[in-house]
């Protein structure tokens, strides 16, 4: 089961500064660990976020093993116009993961 | 003045550590308990209030669809009877654990989603503390946010709160220390680095930053008594059902804030 949440201001004025928060559910399995009897439990993390404005790229960021479980992102941008923001994770094993979010520019 | 003489002596004793300190086991004061929220900092409390940051919130979406999805031979979603969780769970997990009449004893709320499955979805119980148990407790529980924590007056579930009381305040373990030795007596004080709280489940399940997942009440309170050196009970014992029971009972009236965040 995967979920994610995304928090983008639903309005703004046109050269705002707006923040944008992504959390996404993900177990983020190290690779390091071994179980009880002594066999590495497989590394299984999200490499990958991208969030996109319209099709153009505004924020990336690679993941590694040393992320807690379930990632969360913060990060700026500036409100120029209207439109749709997707976000996209990618990860080990195929993982992938997608959601999108509008904003108004008065 | 020979009163006097012996309380220095013993307080002396005391300090010097000769004479075990005496068992004070005083329970809080309704107008000072505290949520283990409110010992929190500032970030991990921002964390816990907005909903979209909020990991908690994670195992509710998952709820959410869990509780929609058929399962089980009977071919029925928790949907299926009990409708709008949003409205039929309303206050529900503020009242838990109840009493069940076939099984003559308390259940909580892990419990009484895994009865529904084998009682009425002829479906296989959910595992405890894996995922999908977890998720459908928090959404159910979710819907009780801000409601007032109202145990259950059934006089068949007082015994066992009484019993939970005893458990609370019996000391064990190769510690030899009780439950209410740090949360009764101790909670302005720190272990380690960490701050003991009143032991107020006002938020469970909760996402323990710890864990990095959501966790019960009965991970939580197998914690303690793993750190208390004592003989542990398995998932499910009726004693942490009576812990539970008790727990809520010390915490009547202060609002439900699943999913909470905690360090």
């Amino acid at each position: 089961m995967t979920a994610a949440l995304i928090n983008v201001p639903k309005k703004a004025k046109a050269g705002d500064i707006i923040e944008i928060k992504a959390l996404t559910s993900h177990v983020m399995e190290t690779g390091y660990r071994h179980t009880a009897t002594g066999e590495v439990i497989p590394r299984d993390i999200i490499t990958s976020f991208t969030c996109r404005f319209e099709g153009d790229e505004v924020f990336r960021a690679d993941f590694f093993p040393a992320t807690a479980a379930n990632p969360f992102i913060s990060f700026f941008t500036n409100a120029s116009k209207s439109g749709k923001f997707d976000f996209e994770w990618i990860g080990d094993n195929g993982f992938s993961q997608t959601a999108s979010a509008s904003i108004t520019v008065e | 003045m020979k009163a006097t003489a012996t309380i220095v002596l013993t307080s002396l004793l005391i300090v010097a550590g000769i004479v075990p300190r005496p068992l004070i086991a005083t329970e809080i004061p309704a107008s000072e308990r505290r949520s283990g929220y409110t010992f929190m900092g500032a970030e991990t409390r921002a964390m816990q209030d907005d909903d979209t940051t909020n990991p908690g919130m994670l195992g509710v979406l998952d709820g959410e669809a869990l509780w929609n999805r058929k399962a089980g031979s009977a071919g029925k979603s928790c949907a299926g009877c009990h409708q709008d969780a949003k409205v039929t769970m309303k206050g529900v997990a503020a009242r838990y654990p109840a009493y069940d009449k076939e099984l003559s004893r308390p259940v909580n709320l892990e419990q009484r989603i895994n009865l529904c499955r084998t009682r009425h979805q002829q479906a296989e119980p959910l595992a405890y503390e894996k995922h999908e148990l977890l998720a459908l407790t928090t959404y159910v529980a979710e819907q009780s946010r801000g409601m007032p924590i109202t145990p259950d007056p059934t006089p068949e579930l007082q015994p066992f709160v009484a019993k939970g009381r005893d458990l609370f305040m019996h000391r064990q373990g190769q510690l030899n220390i009780a439950c209410t030795n740090c949360h009764d007596d101790n909670w302005d004080k720190h272990l380690a680095g960490a701050a003991i709280t009143q032991a107020m489940p006002t938020g469970y399940p909760i996402y323990r930053l710890d864990w990095q997942s959501l966790g019960s009440l009965e991970r939580r309170l197998r914690n303690c008594i793993t750190g208390q050196r004592a003989q542990n009970y398995d998932y499910g014992a009726v004693e942490l059902v009576e812990l539970e029971l008790y727990l809520m009972a010390r915490a009547r009236g202060m609002p439900i804030e699943t999913p909470a965040v905690r360090p």
